[in-house]
């Protein structure tokens, strides 16, 4: 494997501002979204820690509840558009793509500098207005009240949030173009490391889906400016109308979020557990199953919003078949640690983690699905623990499983292990304490998006802030102890966890503006574990230069 | 209702509750089994292939499409019997019986308004009979609500410019939260009541009590004062159709782009458009001329308009002559030229008003 002394890496390949904020470089530019997304992540996590201060009384005695309601819609907004949606594809997939496929860089590289500058303009009329007031509509938008009812600065949010989207429809359209032009000789789709699949999957997804989302907005905007009547019955609108749209996209954009989470899984899973991929075209296929079904499965938002008994029931049948595509990737990454040989790094404990998390989030989409049980808990916070086992338990615990797996690869130093696992222990126990609870506080019919509530839910919430808080020091631990690696960490070589892949096998830790030496020729299939020496095929763990 | 423990679930009082919680175990079942396979597997597996050496190397991976095939198709199979159960629940939810006692909600920014048949009105409140099934009709007059009772496991939004329907019956007496559970603004938590259940004597005492004039007489009142019956008459029958028997009737409407539509049901939906926006929909042989109510009328009153035409079946009817046939006219006149005027009668202050009133009168082809 190519050994080279202490030499030019792509860190080291300019200092000033301006080679950081004009590179064409993709893993720079993944840099920057990891700066980006990671502030965008505390100040979100801020207004959920003071949505969480509120709710430990029953009154709403923290906040005026024209504050409480605008602090979960700028935590869902900025979770949701300007965190979960770009985190693995703008840091990790931008990091990765070329070099898991053996290219230089993406197919366009100023496009996709172009795509963060655009994603950064989109954060800053956001930013806006939380400084100018807040939005207090929810994140879903939902009309007539966002466009007739609310005094808040829609216009300025929507406007962001329309332009974010080209962000998302760029990085998309880039990384199509690159899986189909610039993977290696001898790299064909069946060799693809599945991540690259998830990510393709997703790019789809995107691009179909965005634009969806972006004329749904931009037909509220319009609405709330000039009175065009789209959504509001009063101006000859239809309400409902406006959730269909808002969810044609946003249902597919729980998978623009979940999927290439999902692809992390498959990377790291194989490498701690020294195994090839169990059921690889099931895998690859679940993805395109992902990208058909998820576009018809909208409805199930909606069940009790008044649309026919018919729709309903098609709309239950179809999320059953999308769920079905879950479980096969949960089964087959079960699989594939069977007869391994696991080692228990923190970036595994991060995916044996996902595994139970993304279960209870998956099997309770499944709860949901039934018609007769989501009229009872639709709009409960059964509903939102849902979605945060499957987007914090799923999503995020792939993302810190892969963080820590390539951030040797990103910064050439190695993570503190042990304070690691102790911050993911922290993480998932406290994610527990937070979320399950709010499993039962919704059976139980406490409503979402409530400032005060009825004495009988107090306990649950209590135990809800305190996991909370839990489970934000764990994401607190975790920045400081990567950014004191940055200084302090030990250096590693070219591939510290005897892992295959492009990435690891042909490229330096941190690799070179050009990625590699010499563009290499792929001639096995991926997680080819069984066919290395792990003793003689990797080189010792020695720090490089020494 | 201060409950000290956390409980699991809460009341069962609706004929639906058992049979939700019912499926919901089920449900949970299932989860328990898969939970405890995939965590035992993980476990297991992270025990017995542990790495004991970095020399280690595992053989390699063998596919096993049996093995596929199974864990494909039991979960399938499994959740065909969570869809079937789940949509035979809610096909009992969205069919109210026929008898059921008829009960009008608007929903407004922050509160719940009732009204009910004999047109006894309350706020944030709504009585009930116990075991007997209860039909909501629901509207709001601004924004998205959703009318939520977890102790009988139903909730249905409630949506401006339109009406969505819900039906319970009560098992048990008591008092229950009512909650909305589609955000609203401000005071979204504070769109809160309380739906009590009474014993069947009581509700009837409590009903009696009530020194409102029905909704059907408030809506014949309104009949009266808005001038409905100077076109809407069995005698006239030359300007508008006789509204004798309306409700439920089955008629041939012209749409707007001169298209015609059989067959149309006169629900509460349709009449309530026929009030607002006259000319969506015209009865085959007149001419659209009716101008709109919007903006003059509430939401409440349009119940009550509604309440009092459903009275007008033909057999009751206290007209005399042309009770059954509805006699559209050989040739309609042409009509004069509308301006849009009707009688205001509690007009809500009203910008929107233009908005409705696209009427513009043509002679009908």
């Amino acid at each position: 494997m190519s050994e080279h002394k202490e030499q030019e890496n792509y860190l080291t390949a300019g200092f000033s501002l301006k080679s950081w904020l004009l590179t064409y470089d993709h893993k720079r530019i993944a840099i920057l979204y990891l700066i980006s997304i990671v502030t965008m992540f505390f100040i979100g996590g801020i207004f959920a820690a003071l949505m969480r201060v509120e709710l430990m009384t029953p009154q709403s005695d923290v906040f005026e509840p024209d504050n409480y309601n605008k602090l979960f819609t700028m935590h869902g907004i900025v979770m949701v558009f300007f965190f979960i949606i770009p985190a693995v594809p703008g840091v990790l997939g931008n990091f990765l793509l070329p070099l898991m496929i053996g290219a230089k860089d993406v197919a366009f590289p100023k496009l996709n500098l172009l795509s963060w500058y655009v994603y950064m303009v989109g954060a800053t009329f956001t930013l806006y207005t939380i400084v100018s007031g807040g939005v207090d509509t929810g994140w879903t938008f939902y009309t007539p009240y966002s466009t007739s009812a609310s005094q808040t600065h829609v216009v300025p949010v929507v406007l962001g949030l329309f332009i974010t989207g080209f962000s998302s429809i760029l990085t998309g359209l880039n990384f199509m173009v690159t899986v189909h032009r610039m993977r290696a000789p001898g790299l064909t789709w069946f060799r693809l490391p599945l991540m690259v699949w998830s990510l393709y999957a997703t790019s789809i997804i995107q691009i179909l889906g965005t634009p969806v989302i972006a004329v749904t907005l931009m037909m509220a905007g319009l609405e709330k400016i000039f009175r065009i009547g789209l959504f509001d019955p009063a101006l000859g609108g239809d309400p409902v109308l406006f959730q269909h749209l808002f969810w044609f996209y946003s249902h597919p954009a729980v998978y623009i979020m979940i999927v290439p989470g999902m692809g992390v899984i498959n990377e790291v899973v194989t490498c701690f557990s020294r195994r090839g991929i169990f059921g690889y075209r099931a895998i690859a296929f679940a993805n395109v199953g992902f990208v058909i079904f998820s576009f018809v499965v909208w409805g199930h938002h909606m069940v009790v919003a008044g649309q026919s008994v018919y729709s309903a029931l098609i709309f239950s049948i179809l999320s059953y078949l999308v769920g079905i595509f879950s479980a096969i990737k949960v089964f087959n990454w079960t699989a594939t640690m069977y007869k391994g040989s696991i080692s228990f790094e923190t970036p595994m404990l991060y995916v044996l983690g996902f595994q139970g998390l993304f279960l209870i989030g998956g099997l309770t989409g499944l709860f949901l699905a039934a018609l007769g049980f989501d009229v009872h808990v639709h709009d409960t916070y059964f509903v939102v623990a849902h979605f945060h086992y499957v987007m914090v338990g799923g999503l995020v615990m792939a993302f810190m499983a892969g963080i820590h797996f390539w951030w040797p690869k990103i910064t050439g130093k190695m993570y503190p292990e042990l304070i690691a696992k102790f911050s993911m222990i922290l993480v998932f126990a406290g994610f527990n304490f937070t979320f399950f609870p709010q499993f039962i506080l919704g059976y139980l019919g406490m409503p979402r998006r409530y400032a005060s509530y009825s004495e009988e839910f107090q306990v649950l919430n209590i135990l809800s802030t305190a996991g909370g808080s839990v489970l934000g020091l764990g994401f607190l631990l975790t920045v400081l102890y990567m950014v004191w690696s940055l200084y302090f960490g030990k250096k590693v070589n070219a591939n510290p966890w005897k892992a295959t892949g492009l990435e690891w096998e042909h490229a330096s830790s941190p690799p070179i503006t050009e990625n590699f030496h010499e563009i290499p020729v792929v001639t096995e299939d991926p997680y080819n574990y069984a066919n290395r020496d792990f003793i003689k095929d990797f080189p010792k763990e020695v720090e490089v230069g020494a | 209702m201060q409950i000290n423990t956390v409980p699991l679930l809460p009341e069962q009082a609706s004929t639906f509750a058992l049979q939700v919680d019912l499926l919901t175990l089920y449900l949970v079942a299932v989860s328990a089994f898969f939970t405890v396979l995939i965590v035992g597997l993980l476990i297991f597996f992270s025990v017995k292939y542990r790495r004991r050496s970095d020399a280690d190397r595992p053989p390699q991976t063998v596919a096993n499409l049996l093995l596929e095939v199974t864990w494909i198709v039991i979960p399938l199979a499994l959740s065909f019997v969570m869809f079937i159960w789940g949509a035979t629940i809610f096909f009992k939810m969205s069919s109210p019986p026929k008898e059921a006692i008829d009960v009008y909600v608007t929903g407004k920014q922050w509160m719940w308004k009732i009204q009910h048949i004999n047109g006894h009105r309350e706020i944030n409140e709504l009585h009930v009979p116990v075991g007997k099934p209860v039909r909501l009709t629901m509207t709001s007059e601004d924004v998205l609500h959703s009318f939520y009772i977890p102790a009988f496991r139903i909730k249905a939004d409630v949506i401006p410019g339109s009406y969505s329907k819900m039906w319970f019956q009560a098992t048990k007496p008591g008092k229950y939260h009512l909650f909305c559970a589609e955000y609203c603004g401000t005071k979204h938590s504070g769109m809160i009541g309380s739906i009590i259940v009474m014993e069947q004597s009581d509700y009837d005492a409590w009903l009696t009590n009530s020194k409102d004039s029905s909704l059907a007489e408030a809506g014949q009142k309104l009949f009266k004062t808005l001038g409905c019956a100077s076109c809407h008459n069995a005698d006239s029958g030359v300007r508008g159709p006789n509204l004798e028997g309306i409700y439920g009737r089955q008629t041939q409407v012209r749409l707007q782009d001169g298209n015609t539509l059989t067959n149309v049901t006169a629900d509460e939906r349709y009449l309530r458009e026929s009030l607002l926006n006259p000319n969506a929909k015209v009865t085959e042989g007149f001419a659209p001329n009716m101008p709109t109510y919007q903006g003059l009328v509430t939401e409440e009153q349009i119940l009550q308009l509604i309440s009092y035409m459903k009275t007008l079946t033909p057999v009751v009817s206290s007209n005399t002559g042309n009770t059954n046939k509805v006699v559209p006219p050989p040739v309609a006149a042409p009509a004069p030229v509308q301006t849009n005027q009707a009688p205001k009668v509690d007009a809500k202050t009203t910008e929107n008003k233009s908005s409705g009133s696209q009427a513009k009168s043509e002679p009908a082809k």
